[in-house]
């Protein structure tokens, strides 16, 4: 039984990248969002600084469809033609996504309160936007990294 | 690369040619005025507040002017048009403007009127409209609302909150008319009609003996009778014709008013200039308001960049009568900061000025950082098409408006370098779109076709791409520690030069080589490298003599030798954050693969449709959409990911920023640009 079930394994880690960090990406773009629009109220022409902070905590979700994609390609998803996928294999690529799953919906989270702080930034000093935006950037670091891994992991378990 | 080197402007004039001298000064846009000098029993400031809340007031009337014309008479204004720069105005215009300004701010005054008259007509308006609808449900009624009754009968106009129908009406008004009990009980006559009666009020007429009237009204007004609150003399159906005529006149009236803003929307571009024109004179009298003023003269002093003083002393003194010096600025002066750079590099100083101006001591880091910036971008886009779309768009931007405004121009034209590094990049990498050849010939021509990598496709070999990624960084961060050697080498700190940049150089190195050969370094990047043993040694030696310096060196300035090598430990510890460094530009290799990996997806999602005409349409309009999106999204990261590496990681091995910009007294206007004619 356990054997037979590593596609199901390794499809439910790919939903869980794109589950998690998306859910995570849309939290975090959500709060920048209000902020925004509250900014923007009030000085329109801040518009366009104010959605460059606010995409950033958006990356998570992309990084998630990558993980997603990329597992579901390696069992050969996409094209059709599944792949045998023991057990093993199929926990394998399972844990390979959690690092995504996992810190793209946390570090989503947090990036978007650094984003809305930023935004504040950027509405009291919109010179100093360089700046706004390195604080959000600074977190995604963490989403980058867990990407990496997972992308690593997942690349190099063999199928 | 340089900050532009200042020097001080000391001028005292004569008042009488006040206002030429600060034209002037204001014209050439080249001195940063600052007096810090204090006043003393000769030397005065005069305060010009009251004059700058004059002017202040005409910038904000032209500017209501311009919103209210806005809202009438909307501007055509094409989607670039904050690319197409300021209007180009000559110098004579301007001049007439100024002759005329009285009469540009007398119609600004105009429009403000109007406008305000057509909003209290569009008030009035809306009053009467109310009146007119409270009176639609007495419309039935054929006599005034005020109607109190003939000689003999006393009549009640009111309301009752609630359906009623006029059996209901009735029933109510006879047990008010009933009499007290004891007397005759015949029922007086009375008149009742519901004039209107819906779910919420009934309206009702009711006509009794006068002796009767207020006893009736008594008992109704129990039930919740009221009387209307506002009582006309004419019959509702008159007054409400008469308001409709008073409706029409005021319409009239208010279209007439908008006709006239209208036809005053001609005089928009001179109230432009008129707004520039306040904005230009109070920006004068806030520099005059900081000035040190005697009986007969005025001083100025400032900063002015060394190449642009000579020249100004020279057209000062030709044309006034005045005492300038000029002279290098002192010791502990901190002059504001200009960078003047080269084409190239001085489209980055933007990303600098982000982060900070070269405080004082420190040099330009911005021809080094461009080329880093324009490598790590390109190695983060990674595609060769995207590099060609957002060259080929800043290009065609830059091109087709050459006179857009300079910050905006250095933008676009950092984008431009990027991208040509983006398509560089790319065609080592061998993505197009992520694979968008590959998918078009297999899926449209039954033949795959592959334009193969140049060096290799990260995507099949990313640990070959992470070891890259980290040599790239390593490299870089080297650079960082390189511009501080030279800047300790030029300010002649050679004892600091060898301990913070030839130790850690010396530690890193070592570290590095003795990392290559190791097993744990082969079975990650499957890359063997076989160093000859006396390098081996080498490396060893390198690396304990870097780390000895450090830790014995870096608390020098401590007599306490206990404390020294403690601050040594722990600035030995600081080869942690050199590790994290590196990783981090681990990003390299992730935001490329997001790129690629990205367009793959939205070209498969293309193909899902098959071949065929159908698919083709199908498969163009999911490439223009996804990518579209995914050039996009991959820039933004590319550019805040870039900055991150330049800003943390490279800046902060050597620079720290924090000088003052250069902010020179010169014409800031908001809508037009005054063409200098020498």
């Amino acid at each position: 039984m356990f054997d037979q079930l590593g596609v199901v394994y390794a499809v439910v880690g790919a939903v869980l990248a794109a589950l998690m960090a998306g859910i995570g990406s849309a939290k975090g773009v959500a709060m920048a969002g209000q902020a925004g629009a509250g900014v923007v109220t009030e000085d329109p022409s801040k518009f366009s600084k104010v959605l460059l902070l606010q995409l950033l905590p958006g990356t998570q979700g992309i990084y998630g469809l990558l993980v997603a994609f990329v597992t579901l390609n390696k069992i050969g998803a996409l094209s059709g033609n599944l792949a045998q996928v023991d057990g093993a294999t199929g926990m394998m690529l399972l844990f390979a996504c959690v690092p995504m799953a996992v810190v793209g919906l946390i570090s989503a989270i947090h990036q978007g309160r650094t984003s809305v702080a930023s935004i504040g930034l950027v509405a009291k000093k919109p010179e100093q936007f360089g700046k706004a935006m390195l604080f959000p950037a600074m977190v995604e670091t963490y989403a980058i990294l867990a990407l990496l891994i997972s992308i690593l992991a997942v690349n190099g378990i063999p199928v | 690369m340089a900050v532009l080197k200042m020097q001080r402007l000391a001028i005292c004039a004569w008042k009488k040619n006040r206002k030429q001298i600060l034209e002037l000064l204001q014209r050439r846009g080249v001195v940063d005025i600052d007096t810090d000098a204090v006043e003393d029993e000769v030397f005065k400031r005069t305060d010009t507040a009251e004059a700058r809340g004059a002017f202040e007031r005409d910038v904000q009337l032209a500017e209501h002017a311009l919103e209210i014309l806005q809202q009438y008479v909307p501007e055509q204004k094409s989607m670039f048009s904050s690319l197409e720069g300021k209007e180009l105005v000559s110098l004579e215009d301007y001049r007439r403007m100024e002759a005329a300004r009285e009469a540009v701010m007398e119609k600004a005054r105009r429009i403000e009127a109007l406008s305000r008259e057509a909003a209290e007509c569009e008030a009035e308006r809306k009053r009467l409209e109310n009146e007119r609808e409270a009176l639609e449900p007495w419309k039935a009624l054929d006599v005034p609302m005020s109607f109190a009754g003939t000689k003999r009968t006393g009549a009640l106009v009111g309301t009752f909150p609630e359906q009623l129908s006029t059996e209901q009406l009735c029933a109510r008004i006879e047990a008010g008319l009933t009499p007290e009990e004891g007397r005759e009980a015949a029922l007086p006559g009375y008149f009742a009609e519901v004039v209107s009666s819906d779910s919420s009020q009934s309206c009702v007429f009711i006509l009794v003996r006068k002796e009767d009237a207020a006893r009736v009204e008594e008992a109704l007004r129990t039930e919740g009778f009221a009387r209307p609150s506002r009582l006309e003399d004419r019959k509702p159906a008159d007054r409400q014709a008469g308001l409709s005529d008073e409706i029409k006149k005021l319409e009239q009236k208010r279209e007439e008013l908008e006709k006239e803003v209208v036809s005053l929307a001609e005089c928009r571009e001179k109230l432009k200039l008129a707004s520039d024109y306040y904005r230009i004179r109070l920006e004068k009298y806030e520099i005059l308001g900081t000035l040190l003023q005697s009986k007969k003269t005025f001083l100025v002093t400032g900063y002015v960049p060394e190449r642009a003083a000579a020249e100004l002393a020279k057209e000062l003194s030709e044309n006034f009568t005045l005492a300038v010096e000029i002279a290098d600025p002192a010791e502990e002066d901190e002059p504001p900061v200009l960078l003047a750079n080269k084409t190239v590099p001085s489209s980055f100083e933007g990303v600098v000025e982000a982060f900070g101006l070269p405080g004082k001591g420190e040099i330009d880091p911005t021809t080094v950082m461009s080329a880093c910036y324009i490598f790590l971008f390109g190695l983060m886009l990674s595609d060769a098409a995207y590099g060609f779309v957002v060259f080929a768009v800043c290009l065609a931007a830059l091109l087709k408006f050459p006179r857009m405004q300079e910050g905006m121009r250095k933008s676009l034209r950092m984008f431009m370098y990027c991208g040509i590094s983006t398509m560089f990049w790319g065609v080592m990498f061998g993505s197009y779109f992520g694979d968008v050849v590959d998918v078009v010939s297999r899926t449209f021509f039954g033949k795959e076709v592959t334009i193969p990598a140049l060096w290799f496709v990260p995507l099949n070999e990313p640990m070959k791409m992470l070891v890259f990624s980290m040599l790239f960084g390593v490299i870089h961060l080297f650079l960082g520690l390189g511009m501080k050697g030279y800047m300790l080498l030029r300010d002649k700190k050679y004892l600091d030069f060898v301990c913070e940049v030839v130790f850690w150089y010396l530690l890193l190195i070592g570290l590095i080589l003795i990392l290559l050969p190791s097993q744990m370094f082969e079975s990650i990047s499957q890359m063997q490298f076989n160093f000859p043993p006396a390098l081996n040694l080498a490396a060893k030696g390198m690396a304990i003599g870097g780390a000895v310096g450090i830790l014995l060196m870096s608390g020098r300035g401590r007599k306490n030798w206990f404390l020294r090598v403690a601050l040594g430990a722990y600035d030995l510890y600081g080869v942690t954050s050199w590790l994290s460094d590196v990783l981090s530009y681990s990003r390299l290799l992730a935001l490329g693969l997001a790129t690629g990996v990205i367009g793959t997806v939205i070209n498969s999602m293309g193909a899902m449709l098959g071949g065929g005409i159908v698919g083709a349409i199908g498969f163009t309009l999911v490439f223009l959409i996804g990518h579209s999106i995914n050039i996009g999204i991959n820039l933004l990261g590319a550019y805040v990911h870039t900055n991150r590496l330049q800003y943390v990681e490279f800046f902060g091995k050597f620079y720290e920023g924090g000088g003052r910009p250069f902010n020179p007294f010169c014409i800031k206007t908001n809508y037009v640009e005054i063409k200098e004619e020498n």
